[in-house]
């Protein structure tokens, strides 16, 4: 069990040792950044093709499957085809803005992934306010998407990169929001220790994941909802609309440089999963006791697969937002909710030093009471409304 | 002699005109049904002026008409609006027989009825897997619905030969009979399609996202539409009960029970919820018409398929095209070919009232009210 | 309550998803061109001549009456009449079209000419694997002749009737000589 566990950090300080102690560290951490780039690369193919091909099965159709066994060279065709394409830059735009947009999206991003753990000792930097760089460098990122929308000098580009900043910023609120009660559980703005926090198992068997209380059940909902918003993923994904007339801030963009922006797009949504795992789904560890042989980035690696899947499945099935509903939704159902979430997350926390026979029980109700009721008091106003379950008369 | 009305030239609102964007829609481009530019005149995102332009797809059926034979007319129906082919058929055979004075024998009435229901269900079931593409469903209701779509154009092609472009009806009747096994294959899909429809209604019809992109979205109002002569499901989404089926009775409808739903508003929900309930009650007709169709000829006796020289005379024929109104005006001089030959498109007619519907919404909102119109372009340009 | 529809969506997709691993209603893709869909019997594509024996030519049942060029909507076929006369399978002395020519690319496949022949002459096939050139588009009398064998084949059901119909035509042909009496010998 052990060994499987710390493969990787076996591996990193073998070949670490190969060098002279002086470069050691930064050898290590070159290391480190190679392995992160190397996994997430591929994670970032094979999701392009196994959503492709899991959009297909809910579709009563396969997807790709010409290139490759089961189609999985498919992203490889199109980093090709990617690559070979005319990088075509707009005669009037601002050509190193133009140029640096896409890197200002992606550098960002892969930054966020070095403070999330994802094993047993397994995170490539153990800041003590880790979760708070990460909200600063995702934040970081959105700036990119103006540069690409201010560069292409195109007015749709820019009444589309607006669109897209003013949804990301929104659902900012949000989720930062539905984190704060984790982090006054745990105490600690460092996710290692988040992650430590949620060690152990309540009543014998039910793991102490932040996932397991109402106050987590209502955040992992909301986290996981703004993560959506955040990464443009249906039904949120306005700004990359196909059947929008502007085509957003990736209109003028062609060949590699879209290549980068999805995988930006993607990278981001991998980043904001993995920090939920690790907020609310207990980070890398195992469900059970006797489920502790399975190593721990692979329950991370098995949490996080689960989350991508729900993802893909909202994608399938749900129909895009329009942009004010969008913004309203935010503003006046999550933000809300959240405030509503954080509340009754102090009130648990307070009440754990309750000592009657059915705490608990109690404790249960009241979180979850509270978050219903406000839960469907939102839910009917959010849309000024307007959304009405309706009969139809017949004539004979 | 009618003095023409002096032509003004519609205002461009540019760029020197406060601010206001003009935008052309079209014709390439991925939600607009077919070759279609909709000029669209924008104040910040609110649409202020839409000026549908079409003719994109405009291929002389109506003077192709003039010249060639009534029956080398029916092929070109069938292109007409090109998912439907049946029913545009049927409006033409029904004008020419009012022309010539032709009856139609028992079992071809319902076959016609049969193919007829088939063709309004999966249009309908088509228009609602687009909708849901244009609002950003990725294709999935798309799917599902042309998943059904496919078992019924094999139907139709066990009967005719051709799964979209038929041919079949003819002056009289039908032009073959149904072979072996396909009133229980008509039987098994109709049997099928109510639990589909129970499974899109679940995919859909409460969706919170769907509602709230198409409840208040593209009104059109009861009056707009009577007077702009709006037909089909969108006149009786805006309360008006008008189905050409009840009204003129054509063919043996008045033999079916069924109902008309109506809606209350006039949205795009309405319209698409009117469409998800004609197809429950096309589904009770299909049941009654398989249950109860006779033996006998499928061809009047009087009928010619060759030389047809109708008497000097007019007719209208119409029928309630999945569509719409849809009707042939067709002028005899005593020839081999009318002398004229007009059809009423129902979605040309639906689509005067566009802009009205449109003005006040916002871009996102164009294309799914264009949507929920349901046009095909073959129809507005014939 | 805001997220009922949405649930009910996910667990239609959901059962789609599942469905599609090994329900076969839920997965209804056939991967053409290795898997193709039996043709159905009434399929039409473009039209054939129907010829009868083994020689193409000489057997070809079309007698260039021009009816099918007169009735095509498209006026996609071109016919060129032969200056000799051959007897049919009645006897009777009919001409054969030198030149009978389809365009293809104009072929709307809509099957009048096929209802319209009086000789049952000229049948819709029901090939669509069709691309070529667009000169190689326009079908001469070679490309289009097919032996009544073929015509059995892919319409069986049409081609057991026509049969069935020219034998008794035949037949009654045949009846009708053997009553005629023979004509008087010319007087020496």
């Amino acid at each position: 069990m052990n060994a499987l566990d710390h493969v990787f950090i076996s591996v990193l300080h073998k070949l670490a040792a190969l060098v002279p102690a002086s470069v050691q560290p930064l050898v290590s951490m070159l290391l480190i950044i190679a392995g992160l780039m190397a996994v997430f690369g591929t994670c970032f193919a094979l999701t392009t093709i196994l959503e492709r091909k899991t959009l297909g099965r809910m579709q009563n159709r396969f997807g790709p499957n010409r290139v490759g066994p089961f189609g999985l060279f498919q992203p490889l065709a199109d980093g090709v085809k990617m690559l070979i394409k005319e990088d075509i830059v707009p005669f009037s735009a601002d050509k190193v803005v133009h140029f640096l947009a896409p890197v200002a999206l992606t550098v960002p991003i892969w930054l966020a992934f070095s403070v999330l753990p994802f094993g047993r000792n397994m995170t490539a930097i153990e800041l003590d306010s880790g979760i708070l760089f990460f909200f600063a460098i995702g934040s970081a990122s959105e700036l990119a998407v103006f540069m690409a929308g201010w560069s292409s000098q195109n007015k749709y580009s820019l009444v589309g990169a607006m669109r897209a900043i003013a949804q990301m910023i929104s659902y900012e609120v949000p989720l930062v929001l539905a984190s704060v009660p984790v982090l006054i559980a745990a105490s600690s703005l460092s996710l290692p220790d988040i992650v430590q926090a949620q060690s152990g198992f309540a009543l014998g068997f039910v793991p102490r994941w932040n996932v397991f209380t109402p106050w987590g059940l209502a955040g992992f909902a909301l986290f996981l909802t703004a993560a959506a918003a955040e990464s443009n993923r249906c039904p949120f994904d306005l700004p990359e609309g196909e059947s929008e007339l502007i085509a957003g801030y990736l209109t003028e963009y062609s060949g590699f440089k879209y290549a980068l922006f999805f995988l930006g797009e993607y990278l981001g949504l991998f980043a904001v999963t993995g920090l939920a795992v690790t907020l609310f789904l207990g980070g890398w560890q195992a469900p059970a006791k006797w489920l502790e042989w399975f190593p721990s980035w692979g329950w991370f690696g098995l949490k996080f697969s689960a989350l991508i899947f729900l993802f893909i499945w909202a994608r399938a099935t749900l129909p895009r937002l329009r942009l004010d509903q969008l913004l309203t939704f935010a503003w006046k159902f999550l933000v809300p909710l959240a405030l509503v979430n954080l509340v009754v997350a102090v009130a648990w926390w307070q009440s754990g030093a309750w000592q009657f026979a059915s705490a608990l029980e109690v404790r249960w109700l009241l979180g979850a009471g509270l978050l219903a009721v406000s839960y469907v008091w939102l839910g009917r106003g959010w849309n000024g409304g307007k959304s009405t379950l309706r009969q139809y008369s017949y004539a004979e | 002699m009618i003095a023409a009305p002096e032509f003004q030239a519609p205002s461009r609102g540019g760029f020197a005109d406060h601010d206001l964007m003009e935008v052309a829609m079209g014709p390439h481009h991925p939600s607009t049904h077919g070759v279609f530019r909709m000029n669209v005149v924008l104040d910040g995102e609110t649409v202020v002026k839409l000026t549908p332009v079409f003719g994109y797809l405009h291929r002389n059926h109506e003077k192709i008409a003039e010249k060639n034979s009534y029956l080398a007319s029916i092929p070109y129906t069938d292109r007409l609006d090109y998912i439907c082919s049946m029913t545009n058929n049927w409006a033409y055979v029904l004008s020419v027989e009012k022309l010539v004075g032709l009856g139609v024998p028992e079992r071809a009435e319902y076959i016609r009825v049969l193919v007829g229901e088939l063709t309004r269900l999966f249009n309908h079931a088509c228009l609602a897997g687009f909708l849901l593409q244009d609002m950003g469903a990725l294709g999935t209701p798309l799917m599902y619905a042309f998943r059904e779509r496919e078992k019924i154009l094999d139907l139709f092609e066990a009967l005719s030969g051709s799964r979209m472009m038929c041919n079949y009806m003819r002056f009289g009747g039908c032009r073959c009979d149904l072979p072996d096994g396909w009133l229980e294959e008509a039987g098994k899909v109709v049997a099928g399609f109510d639990s589909f429809l129970d499974e899109f209604e679940a995919l859909l019809s409460e969706n919170e996202i769907l509602r709230a992109r198409s409840q208040g979205v593209g009104v059109l109002p009861r009056e707009l539409a009577v007077n702009a002569g709006v037909t089909g499901p969108g006149l009786r989404a805006s309360g008006v009960n008008y189905d050409i089926r009840k009204v003129d009775q054509y063919g043996i409808y008045n033999r079916f029970k069924f109902r008309v739903p109506l809606g209350a508003r006039g949205d795009v929900f309405d319209r698409y919820m009117v469409r998800i309930l004609e197809m429950r009650e096309s589904l009770a007709i299909l049941r009654q018409a398989v249950r109860d169709i006779p033996a006998g000829a499928i061809l009047d006796p009087k009928a010619k398929l060759r030389n047809l020289r109708p008497k000097p005379g007019e007719a209208y024929g119409r029928i309630e095209a999945p569509k719409g109104e849809l009707g042939f005006y067709l002028i005899s001089d005593g020839g081999p070919a009318p002398w004229r030959y007009r059809i009423r498109p129902p979605s040309f007619v639906n689509l005067t009232v566009l802009e009205d519907m449109c003005l006040g919404h916002t871009i996102a909102d164009v294309v799914i009210i264009l949507g929920s119109v349901d046009i095909v372009l073959g129809e507005v340009d014939r | 309550m805001l997220g009922r529809g949405i649930i009910r969506g996910l667990i239609e997709t959901g059962r789609n998803f599942c469905g599609s691993y090994h329900d076969p209603a839920r997965l209804t893709t056939v991967q053409y061109p290795e898997e193709k869909l039996p043709p159905q019997e009434n399929a039409r594509t473009i039209p054939f001549l129907v010829y009868d024996g083994a020689d193409p030519l000489a057997g070809l049942r079309c007698t260039a009456c021009t009816i099918c060029e007169q009735e095509c909507p498209a006026h996609c076929i071109l016919i060129v009449k032969d200056t000799v006369k051959k007897p049919d399978y009645l006897g009777k002395m009919q001409f054969h079209p030198k030149v009978f020519d389809i365009d293809i690319a104009v072929c709307m496949g809509c099957g009048i000419c096929a209802e319209v022949c009086p000789f049952d002459s000229i049948k819709m096939d029901r090939v669509f694997e069709l691309a070529r050139d667009r000169r190689a588009m326009v079908f001469h009398k070679t490309d289009l002749a097919k032996s009544n064998e073929y015509f059995r084949e892919i319409h069986p059901g049409e081609a057991a009737a026509v049969d069935v119909a020219r034998a008794e035509e035949q037949r009654k042909a045949q009846a009708k000589k053997a009553a005629i009496p023979a004509p008087a010998p010319a007087a020496p």
